[in-house]
């Protein structure tokens, strides 16, 4: 399916059999998985464990005026119950202090262990119950009797702006969190003395993760070691051990975090939790383990999401259709607390001229509190909304200078020998955005002619004849992967002769196990069932930033494949010793080092790592430093930019708003692929959530900010039917900033989708002059557009 | 009284897991996923909504795909449930939807997996020769957020073929048991 070669590592000296980069190998993880051997989080059964279940607050808004755990506490089974006032004692402090840094926030509002006399959200945990089973948890969390005196809850984040407005938090004096410019060039004077400019408004919506792994924690105190291990549904172990340590005020050995086997990420297993929190410190007091897993109502309550934001924008152009610059105002719902930062609102405002030449521009972005669950990154984390903006504006352009869709776009397109193309924006660190390398254009072109994009009028006036409608959209998409600064990766051989691999990546279902067994198993034998990977354990390795951003394989692999390089170097000086060879006549093959050409001369990986290990009195072999292991952490502070374009082939049932998928053609470049099989795996996947976030999902509350999509019938996931065949195809541009070329390509599926399908959409119901401004977008609301504007 | 010996809360069941013969005393409210789960410690069955929408937890009785969340421990009396522990040959060999799922990526994080598995093992059963949209049919009761269902559905089609192919090991494919049986019981 490549038009482009696939990139294989040059043949080298010393490497026999063929390279592993580039190759579809099965994934390792895939056999347990598909046996049931699978190890999540729920199934860890531990001896004398106990079951959480947590007493939550019903009302987007009250003050607790007392809680009296008394009937619950006399339940057979029941074992405990805590709240903020049994907990306060044994808490540093009773935040969770996370936030990212930022210079914008106007104020701070750090989430509580256990709600004490305030509650800000529904699903915000009051009170821990410990039981001998869930079902009594469950049972006994009913009858924990808390007294809630409601108070005034806002829903709107735009209504929480208005001076006579509820606060969010009574104390807070008003309800915005953050405000902030991102500005370059001059905007008043191009849009003085642009010849056109087109204004529009856009709510954007997007709703949970909704990974079908709810969270969940166990945890275990030794009190021999005084030491506390958490196995916890996250995407970021040290960062929760961090916290847990903050605030429990524990120094680093005496809290582990591991990760199971996770049941999908998607963003939100990123936040640490209070509920990891309590189970951890519930654990510590009780003197049994104690497990808590998340059901599916508390995720939609209690798990963090992305949500809404409203744009006000407008775009300047001149009369060939070039954009001179672009300007708005985004109102961003925030959330009760900060759980994240505010690198949502940043990444959109960011995102929205990355692809194209857009020489002025000018986001006012302001962040707002609403009593409801905190808003954190989910799959795309902000940059889809960036893109939508983007994309509609220039078909708004197309439309009103009547050109093509396409054209208007390959206008304004960065060219590809403007690569590196430093921007005039600024990264949330401080540093300058620098596009590294791509081909936008061409590979925007390859999209529209692989969707016969220059064939579509006539398949769609042949439908209209028949009374059908079909339409076409486009849209491009340009996506920082990989942030840095860094992932942590130890190559370790031992005795045994087995190459462990230790990493501070995490593990949710990527393939990362076998992305990095793959990466060092090239350097060292090329034999992937010599490699063994620990990822996800705060043992393992001391420090670790864990999955997010389309990061694992840019930032781990990046480590990895030096760290195996500084092994393999030792391995073959050492040989080259202990054998009496050259370097250059050696070669490491599965496990062993042989001597070219002479198979009876050879050493095990294992003896070298033995020989390397020391003998009291005696020289280490070859003068090397004692060991064979290399830690590295490649330090990577630029982003690589991934970019493709997505073309969108529909028919809307004009009778019913109902939508129905034709083609779906997804041309990407995630620069050089690794494993071309996970590459497809990760961008399916992302764009059925992005046909998610077009059709489906809506997270919705009421004008008290009561949710009211609480389980999966009423929130809808796109399932196997409504799915169209995905048409994926692969350009590899090596990004020069990291020594593997390689690109993110986690979120990469999702970000084009929202604006490709709306603008196929539009397009469709062109004889009823359509405007669609919104995502989702239902087939009932679909249907009343077309109705609104039907002829009689 | 004592709840351990109370008939209204527990209950005895005898019943086949997987080829077993399993005689087991149950909370009377507990579900069959959560007595495989948490009883028998056949975790292969996953729980992702416990609502019956998203088919994680889906399992075979007396053939038949079936949500574990939604059924009690003991309506399992007297049957026969297979789960995805008990879909490889007792040699460890995998199913031929397995080994599929395996090499056409059809699975990532894994969580949705065992549901898709046995979903599909009664399909392949009723109909060896599936076209896509009959697997897509099939598969529209069981939610995966990792894959966007391709792989799955061409992992199907592939199995379908493999089943099919001359030389074709013949597999003990569970057959539906029919009404009149289950009304004997």
């Amino acid at each position: 399916m490549s038009l482009a070669a696939p990139i294989i590592s040059p043949a080298r000296p010393g490497r026999s059999g063929e390279t592993l980069i580039g190759k579809s190998v099965p994934r390792l993880e895939d056999d347990a998985l598909l046996r049931g051997q699978g190890r999540y989080v729920d199934d860890i059964h531990l001896p004398g464990m106990l079951q959480a279940a947590f007493v939550r607050s019903p009302h987007a808004h009250a003050a607790i005026r007392r809680i009296d755990a008394s009937a619950a506490l006399a339940m057979p089974g029941v074992r405990a119950v805590y709240t903020s006032e049994d907990f306060s004692p044994h808490l540093v402090t009773d935040r969770l202090v996370v936030g990212l840094p930022s210079s914008h926030y106007k104020q701070d509002h750090h989430r509580q262990v256990l709600a004490a006399d305030e509650t800000v959200h529904v699903g915000e945990p009051v009170a821990i119950v410990l039981a001998d089973s869930r079902y009594l948890a469950e049972d006994a969390a009913m009858m924990v009797e808390v007294e809630f005196d409601p108070l005034p809850a806002v829903s709107d984040c735009r209504a929480a702006l208005a001076r006579e407005a509820p606060l969010v938090h009574r104390e807070s004096p008003h309800n915005l969190l953050a405000e902030f410019d991102m500005t370059y060039g001059d905007t008043a004077r191009v849009f003085a003395e642009a010849k056109h400019v087109f204004r529009e408004s856009f709510w954007q919506h997007r709703g949970g993760s909704h990974s079908i792994e709810c969270r969940g924690c166990v945890a275990r105190h030794d009190a021999m070691e005084d030491r506390t291990t958490l196995w916890t549904s996250t995407q970021m172990p040290h960062a929760a051990m961090r916290v847990i340590c903050e605030i429990l005020g524990l120094h680093e050995r005496q809290i582990r975090v591991v990760m199971p086997d996770v049941g999908g990420g998607f963003g939100p297993k990123l936040v640490t939790y209070p509920e990891e929190v309590c189970v951890t410190l519930a654990a510590r007091l009780c003197g049994h383990p104690v497990k808590w897993i998340e059901d599916r109502r508390e995720h939609f309550i209690a798990t963090t999401q992305e949500r809404d934001q409203y744009w006000e924008t407008e775009i300047a152009v001149d009369d060939e259709g070039h954009v001179l610059g672009i300007r708005g105002d985004i109102v961003h719902d925030h959330g009760a607390y900060t759980a994240r930062g505010i690198n949502l609102a940043h990444n959109s405002a960011e995102n929205v001229p990355l692809g194209y030449e857009v020489p002025n521009y000018a986001m006012h972005v302001k962040v707002v509190l609403t009593n409801k669950v905190p808003v954190t990154p989910v799959r795309g984390a902000g940059h889809p909304q960036g893109t939508f903006v983007m994309e509609r504006l220039l078909d708004r352009v197309a439309r009103e200078l009547g050109l093509d869709r396409a054209e208007v776009r390959r206008r304004n397109m960065i060219a590809a020998d403007r690569m590196p193309y430093r921007t005039q924006l600024k990264a949330r660190g401080g540093q300058w955005v620098t596009l590294d390398s791509g081909d936008f254009p061409g590979c925007m072109a390859e999209a529209l002619e692989r969707a016969d994009w220059a064939g579509f009028p006539a398949r769609q006036a042949k439908a209209l004849a028949e009374g059908r409608y079909l339409g076409i959209g486009v849209s491009n998409f340009v996506k920082g992967t990989g942030r840095g600064p860094f992932e942590s990766v130890t190559v370790r051989i031992g005795p045994s002769g087995k190459v462990q691999v230790l990493a501070g990546a995490a593990a949710i279902g990527q393939g990362t196990r076998t992305m990095l067994s793959q990466v060092v198993a090239e350097q060292l034998g090329r034999d992937l069932s010599n490699i063994t990977v620990t990822t996800g354990d705060t043992d393992a390795t001391v420090m670790g930033l864990g999955a997010s951003n389309s990061r694992q394989t840019v930032v781990a692999g990046s480590s990895a494949h030096v760290a195996a390089q500084t092994v393999r170097a030792k391995v073959l000086k050492v040989a080259a010793t202990l054998l009496k060879a050259a370097e250059a006549e050696l070669e490491i093959v599965g496990a062993e080092v042989l001597v070219n050409g002479q198979p009876a001369r050879r050493i095990a990986l294992g003896s070298i790592a033995r020989a390397l290990a020391g003998t009291a009195g005696y020289t280490l072999p070859g003068g090397v430093a004692p060991g064979l292991e290399a830690t590295e952490q490649v330090i990577i502070d630029d982003m690589a930019f991934s970019n493709g374009t997505a073309v969108v082939e529909l028919e809307v049932d004009a009778e019913t708003g109902g939508v129905h998928f034709h083609r779906l053609v997804f041309v990407h470049d995630a620069g050089r692929m690794l494993n071309p099989m996970i590459v497809d795996g990760q961008l399916a996947g992302g764009i059925a959530h992005g046909i998610g976030n077009a059709l489906f999902e809506w997270m919705g509350y009421d004008e008290n900010a009561q949710p009211v999509t609480t389980n999966l019938g009423e929130y809808l996931l796109v399932t196997s039917t409504e799915m169209p065949r995905m048409e994926l195809f692969h350009r590899e541009t090596p990004t020069p900033i990291n020594p593997l070329g390689v690109k993110g390509v986690g979120e990469c599926g999702v970000i084009p989708m929202t604006p490709a399908i709306m603008s196929a959409l539009e397009d469709a119901l062109s004889p009823f002059d359509v405007r669609i401004n919104q995502t989702p977008i239902s087939p009932a609301q679909l249907y009343a557009l077309i109705a609104a504007n039907a002829k009689p | 009284m004592d709840a351990s010996t109370d008939n209204t809360t527990r209950r005895r069941i005898a019943l086949t897991v997987n080829g077993r013969t399993v005689e087991a005393e149950v909370e009377v409210r507990h579900t069959l996923a959560d007595f495989l789960r948490h009883q028998l410690e056949l975790t292969g069955t996953h729980l992702g909504c416990e609502h019956g929408v998203c088919g994680a937890c889906t399992v075979l009785v007396d053939g038949r795909s079936t949500r574990g969340c939604l059924m009690l421990a003991v309506q399992a009396n007297g049957c026969t449930v297979t789960t995805v522990e008990g879909l490889a040959a007792a040699d460890g060999t995998l199913h031929p939807l397995q080994q599929a799922f395996k090499d056409h990526h059809g699975l990532q994080c894994g969580f949705c997996t065992p549901g898709m598995l046995t979903t599909l093992v009664e399909l392949l059963a009723d109909n060896p020769q599936p076209a896509e949209h009959e697997v897509r049919v099939a598969i529209s009761g069981n939610l995966c957020r990792c894959t966007g269902y391709q792989a799955i559905v061409d992992a199907t089609l592939a199995a379908a073929r493999a089943m099919q192919a001359p030389g074709a090991a013949q597999r003990p494919v569970e057959a539906p048991v029919l009404p009149a049986a289950r009304a004997a019981r």
